[in-house]
């Protein structure tokens, strides 16, 4: 048995393996976000300068059209990101989730590598795919599909495509996780029932798995919404999103602190999708 | 039992979302060893894109200055990562929820907004950007990687193994050291080796945290892609790749002993 005083040394050790981390994460992690907030409410000086002040104006200026079609447009591009892996990751997931189990591990494997593939690397292959003259019209019109070669890079497909390719992974994990779990016998029962295929899938397969459905759509909508380099790369000069925004805002236009404001509403977004979809799956489950 | 016929479809609708998955990547690969300098034909085998990458002398630079970042942002993270993850393990379950928040904010995080952000605080508290503001930027993602996958690791662990070496007699430190560390080992030589990959592959954070004079290899590759498209990309991409597979395929492995 320990004592109450022993049980303090225990609580200060603790606390003394979790300071450093935590000092560390404050000092360059949260201390930094709470500049960006406070900078979000300050005016630009004559030279790009931050001239502090205390005014929602930077929020105001969102507001216009113009910026509030960027946003929309990364919100429609991250959702559509997002309906697609779903629709290419859960067959895949459940492929593999009904494998023998040596073939599971196999599979895994083999959506891990192009995950950890470079991302500049994985985007700059679709760009040599997609131009003009890259492969895939090459092949297109070798086939004879096709007469003419049509530009694919630099548009919001390209975007699309490279998005889907960059992000599928983290929807297949979650998906193959849930559905590994789900107990076959559920299945059979339905069956059994003579519930037609559709059905088993919409009222028992989905339900169960419902929880790594929203983990996956979750883990790509985030990351597609803030994407930088696929528009960066693959997008053309109208295909700007929030990342491209708040990165140009900062480094060419040097407008600090409407740069600011644009990367809280971003996470503001981020944030409420989180707990939308935590209260969405909470009602059902 | 009946063959169902859904899992023909299955199959394929698996294998064809392989094919995309690997097709761009061995394209790739393979043009990195075509002859031809600018069209998509094949022009015959050719090693010249990859001499050409022998001798570009800014390149090994970038390639230097992204291991040691690597290495340094790596040992930091690892560091107060695994002491993080041991210290949340032992907090009773009330208290760790929002230390459970406080970690997986960094993780979902825009990656463009923490850049700005640690940009933006360097040049307040003026601290010159370079390797150094870089490695940082590296370590503050990879700390909660790290904790992560170690705790993982630590709550599948049996609680009585340390209990029984504080009985036997041995310190706090020597429980951890001997019994407990040994346990984790693996976990944590797998996470370190997930935070070099990921400080290596990073474009968005190094971006806004490197001054002019620390180009690292993905933004070296950034300003290839830029200013051209040149079969010497292939080359250095392929290359890239290879690396990639092989400190995934370790991290792997380490994770696997790590079950037995």
């Amino acid at each position: 048995m320990t004592g109450s005083s022993g049980l303090r040394t225990d609580a200060r050790r603790t606390a003394w393996l979790l300071a450093p981390a935590l000092a560390w994460m404050g000092l360059f992690f949260v201390l930094p976000l709470m500049v960006v907030f406070l900078i979000s409410f300050a005016t630009r000086s004559a030279y790009g300068g931050v001239e502090w002040a205390f005014t929602p104006a930077n929020y105001r200026d969102l507001a216009d059209p113009l910026y509030l079609r960027i946003y929309l447009r990364s919100c429609v591009m991250a959702l559509a990101t997002t309906g697609v892996c779903l629709v290419l990751g859960f067959p895949l997931a459940y492929h593999m989730a009904r494998a023998p189990a040596r073939w599971q591990g196999i599979w895994l494997v083999l959506v891990l590598i192009p995950f950890w593939t470079n991302f500049l690397v994985r985007t700059y292959a679709w760009m040599n795919l997609l131009r003009a003259d890259g492969l895939l019209n090459t092949a297109l019109i070798g086939a004879g599909v096709m007469r003419a070669p049509v530009e694919i890079l630099y548009s919001d497909l390209a975007v699309l495509i490279g998005l889907v390719y960059g992000y599928l992974p983290f929807m297949v994990l979650p998906l193959y996780a849930a559905i590994e779990r789900l107990d076959r016998s559920l299945l059979e029962a339905a069956r059994d029932l003579y519930a037609p295929g559709w059905a088993v899938f919409t009222r028992v397969i989905v339900p169960l798995t419902k929880p790594g459905i929203i983990a996956g759509c979750l883990l790509v909508f985030i990351p597609s919404l803030g994407a930088y380099i696929t528009p960066d790369l693959l997008g053309g000069a109208r295909s700007m999103m929030i990342g491209n925004f708040i990165q140009h805002e900062y480094l060419v236009v040097r407008d600090w602190p409407l740069g600011s404001a644009a990367s809280f509403v971003l996470m503001a977004i981020v944030v409420a999708g989180l707990w939308g979809y935590q209260r969405a799956g909470g009602v059902r489950a | 039992m009946m063959r169902d016929p859904r899992k023909a479809w299955l199959r394929a609708a698996s294998l064809g979302i392989m094919m995309f998955l690997y097709l761009p990547i061995a394209v790739l690969v393979v043009y990195s060893f075509n002859a031809a300098k600018l069209s998509t034909a094949w022009q015959g085998l050719s090693l010249q894109w990859y001499a050409l990458l022998a001798r570009d002398h800014a390149l090994l630079v970038a390639l230097q200055n992204s291991l040691l970042i690597a290495a340094v942002s790596t040992a930091i993270a690892t560091l107060l990562g695994v002491s993080a993850a041991v210290g949340i393990e032992r907090l009773p379950w009330r208290r760790r929820t929002w230390l459970d928040g406080a970690f997986l904010l960094p993780l979902v995080m825009p990656e463009v907004m923490m850049g700005v952000a640690l940009l933006l605080f360097f040049v307040l508290i003026k601290m010159p950007l370079g390797l150094l503001t870089v490695t940082i930027g590296h370590a503050v993602f990879n700390v909660p990687v790290v904790t992560m996958i170690v705790r993982a690791r630590l709550r599948k662990l049996d609680p009585h193994l340390e209990e029984a070496a504080r009985d036997l007699g041995a310190t706090p430190w020597q429980a951890f050291r001997r019994v407990t560390l040994p346990l984790v080992r693996p976990s944590v030589i797998g996470a370190a080796l997930l935070a070099f990959t990921v400080s290596l592959d990073d474009f968005v954070v190094t971006f806004f945290t490197a001054g002019p004079g620390a180009t690292t290899l993905p933004l070296k590759v950034y300003s290839m892609i830029k200013t051209g498209i040149s079969p010497e990309i292939n080359a250095l991409s392929a290359m890239l790749v290879v690396v990639s597979m092989a400190l995934v395929g370790l991290s792997l492995v380490m994770q696997r002993t790590n079950e037995k």
